[in-house]
């Protein structure tokens, strides 16, 4: 029966959109780590133990980066303290020749990934040669870490394009925040991989917070995923601190993606333990209470409780695993202080694959402020 | 328009050098043809390229000889255009994105400046970015707001950049098949004043044109005139008209970015006088650089004070006063007058 008028057209239209845009988040693991429904997944020895230590891995690795930042070692670093499962997920899902285009808090994926940690502290401390990926390190067309928020989304649907283009079997995994699906690289993105039906595979990791902006000030809609619909885009969410579900949801995307059956998005929910970045002091705006909370749900207790009980893992495996963890981020970080900073030329090097032969002189330039300025100088 | 040569697959190619006469809108459709007949990785994007063959049909008849996957409609989004190249480009292709007119080009400008321009040295030489940005740019055409600017500065302040402006036929087709070629990305700039303007007759070679080199038009002795894009059309017909008054060096300086300052420094030397004509507003305009590296380099030379003829640091006024912003022979001709009196 057709309404009479606009008012009750609209409630219908808005409850009927209602019901049709929630999106529930799929929960393999409760919030203390029991299996509330049966999966294979969760029966999957190996992959959850590699998991696991990946996980750990990526906390240790994370912690040390923030003591090397307030020591001086590296610059400004932002921690993925509570989001590992995501990241983690991310890197296992992938596969080598698929094409990984990042944001900036992805550590946990790129270590899965192959990159060095001494090449990951390289790009932390300031220098370019820690996006120049060594071929064990990714794919051949593996993105850098990208700064300018939700920028890395339009490429990946360049890259996507290019894989269809070029008939090769992969998929793109693009990585974003919640302050990321705000912008519009990220919805033309969407609109583009839906239009184009491109085999790209989008993960918001919604952490609660993009710096000081909490998740509900970032956008009305009551979930991120639902972004996706209206590109005519297959949208989920999926609890992100429960490693088994994102592992599923985001492997079963890129297949998905592999056999050509079209674009992704899925919204990981979780939380940022950390500050956004050691140079932020997130105590200025938001409550402990909260952060204490979100504690109880972080997803290495999590995994880690589901594994004991499962009888795969024990005290003197958590033992080793701590001690390896701690021994492999020695020796990167000794690698890493030991390789020396580039020549200041070097800025000039990659601009153009042949310099343009104006830049001639302001290489020398360079050269000549290089001995002028080098210890200190003489006024 | 000689559209059956262009379309005509048997006519372009490396293979057979054909002379044809086309005007600068049907050669650059040449060289898109020859560059995508040589190299399947060349693919175009773009709003309404494809079927419609672009709104000023530079891209006429791509679609039907090369596919839908290769000549690509894209969503009306120019962030995406510009982002999606830098992807593609990354991935192995070489991507010729086209924004419809250069006041849309702005959207772009993250993507062209954060990733294109840097992506090479992000990686250390790992990941490079060799696309192609095409633009109709400049007024004269009685075209709407936002259809005529000449912002061709914004691009060549920014490092990892090559800016690259025709104004022949013959250079719009050498041009953009070196800048096709370029493992770096580059702006390339059409003067669409000059698009049907003129045909002139062209050698279709596939043969690249250097992207560091001035092209000079004219020799002469007294004073260096320097211009690019559309104003080259008045220069050369001013320089001609008043060749036995004044013997005048005209310069194409068609690569913006980098700037061939070689050839410009060997005219200076000789001639003591220049006059630097672009449609551009005046400060901070390519004219600007141009004329501090004479300042800084090559004032002993110098005769006179160098002289800018530019566009004024306005909005281009819509199309009723657009003819007392644009640059006329007169103008040009005045400026010359001025120059040669000039001294220290």
């Amino acid at each position: 029966m057709m309404p009479h008028d606009f008012k009750s057209y609209l409630s219908q239209q808005q409850a009927l959109s209602n019901e049709q845009r929630l999106i529930k988040p799929l929960q393999y693991l409760s919030n203390s780590g029991e299996l509330l429904q049966d999966n294979a997944r969760a029966k999957d020895k190996e992959l959850l133990i590699q998991g696991y230590r990946w996980m750990n891995l990526t906390r240790a690795f994370d912690q040390k980066a923030v003591a090397l930042q307030r020591t001086g070692i590296i610059g400004t670093y932002p921690s993925s303290l509570g989001q590992e499962a995501i990241a983690v997920a991310c890197g296992m899902a992938l596969e080598k020749e698929d094409a990984f285009v990042p944001y900036y808090r992805d550590h946990g994926t790129l270590l899965v990934r192959g990159h060095l940690m001494e090449h990951l502290l390289l790009y932390w401390g300031g220098d370019e040669r820690g996006s120049a990926y060594t071929a064990k390190e990714g794919s051949a067309i593996d993105m850098p870490i990208c700064v300018p928020i939700a920028t890395q989304a339009s490429h990946a649907v360049g890259i996507a394009s290019a894989l269809k283009i070029q008939q090769k079997p992969h998929a793109v995994l693009c990585t974003l925040g919640d302050g990321a699906s705000s912008k519009g690289d990220f919805l033309e993105a969407l609109n583009l991989a839906g239009s184009w039906h491109l085999p790209v595979v989008f993960v918001i990791n919604n952490n609660q917070w993009a710096i000081s902006v909490p998740r509900h000030v970032q956008s009305g809609a009551p979930t991120l995923a639902q972004k996706g619909l209206a590109a005519a885009i297959p949208s989920i969410q999926v609890d992100g601190n429960d490693f088994i579900a994102t592992y599923d949801v985001i492997s079963e995307a890129l297949s998905r993606a592999r056999q050509r059956k079209g674009p992704m998005l899925i919204e990981a929910i979780s939380y940022r333990l950390s500050d956004h970045t050691t140079a932020d002091d997130a105590s200025r705006y938001r409550e402990q209470e909260e952060v204490d909370t979100a504690w109880k749900n972080e997803p290495i207790k999590r995994l880690q409780h589901y594994i004991y009980n499962q009888g795969y893992w024990n005290k003197d495996l958590e033992t080793n695993l701590q001690n390896e963890c701690q021994l492999q981020l020695e020796k990167s970080v000794h690698a890493y202080q030991k390789i020396a900073a580039e020549q200041p030329e070097a800025m000039f090097d990659y601009l153009y694959e042949t310099w343009p032969s104006n830049f001639d002189d302001q290489v020398t330039a360079c050269s000549e402020k290089f001995l002028r300025n080098r210890d200190g100088g003489v006024l | 328009m000689n559209s059956t040569t262009v379309k005509d697959p048997r006519k372009t190619g490396v293979d057979e050098a054909i002379e044809l006469d086309l005007c600068l809108l049907e050669a650059i459709n040449l060289a898109l043809a020859n560059a995508m007949e040589k190299d399947e990785r060349v693919v175009l994007l773009g709003e309404d390229i494809g079927r419609n063959g672009g709104v000023f049909r530079a891209t006429e008849g791509l679609q039907s000889r090369f596919g839908v996957t290769r000549v690509m409609d894209t969503p009306l989004a120019e962030t995406t255009i510009a982002g999606a190249a830098v992807g593609m480009a990354v991935a192995g292709l070489k991507p010729i994105a086209e924004i419809q007119f250069m006041g849309f080009i702005y959207a772009t400008l993250e993507h062209v400046i954060c990733h294109a321009a840097r992506m090479r040295n992000r990686t250390r030489g790992r990941l490079t970015c060799p696309l192609v940005i095409r633009a109709p740019f400049g007024g004269g055409i009685h075209a709407p707001e936002h259809h005529s600017e000449s912002v061709e500065a914004l691009f060549a302040h920014i490092p990892g950049l090559r800016v690259v402006i025709p104004s022949s036929p013959a250079r719009a087709y050498g041009l953009l098949l070196a800048a096709i070629e370029s493992p770096d990305p580059v702006i390339f700039l059409e003067p669409k004043r000059l698009y049907r303007a003129e045909k002139f007759s062209l050698v279709d070679d596939g043969k690249a044109l250097p992207l560091d080199r001035c092209f000079t038009l004219r020799e002469g002795s007294d004073l260096t005139l320097i211009s690019w894009g559309a104003c080259i059309k008045e220069c050369v017909s001013v320089v001609d008209k008043i060749k036995d008054e004044v013997s005048i060096e005209l310069i194409d300086l068609a690569t913006v970015k980098p700037i061939d300052f070689a050839t410009i420094e060997a005219s200076i030397k000789k001639t003591g006088r220049c006059v630097i004509v672009h449609e551009a507003a005046k400060t901070c305009g390519i004219g600007a650089e141009i004329a501090a590296h004479i300042a800084e380099y090559l004032m002993p030379h110098c005769k006179a004070p160098v002289k800018r003829l530019t566009g004024f640091d306005t909005v281009m006024p819509y199309f009723r006063n657009e003819q007392y912003y644009m640059i006329s022979e007169v103008d040009i001709a005045d400026a010359i007058k001025v120059t040669m009196k000039g001294s220290f």
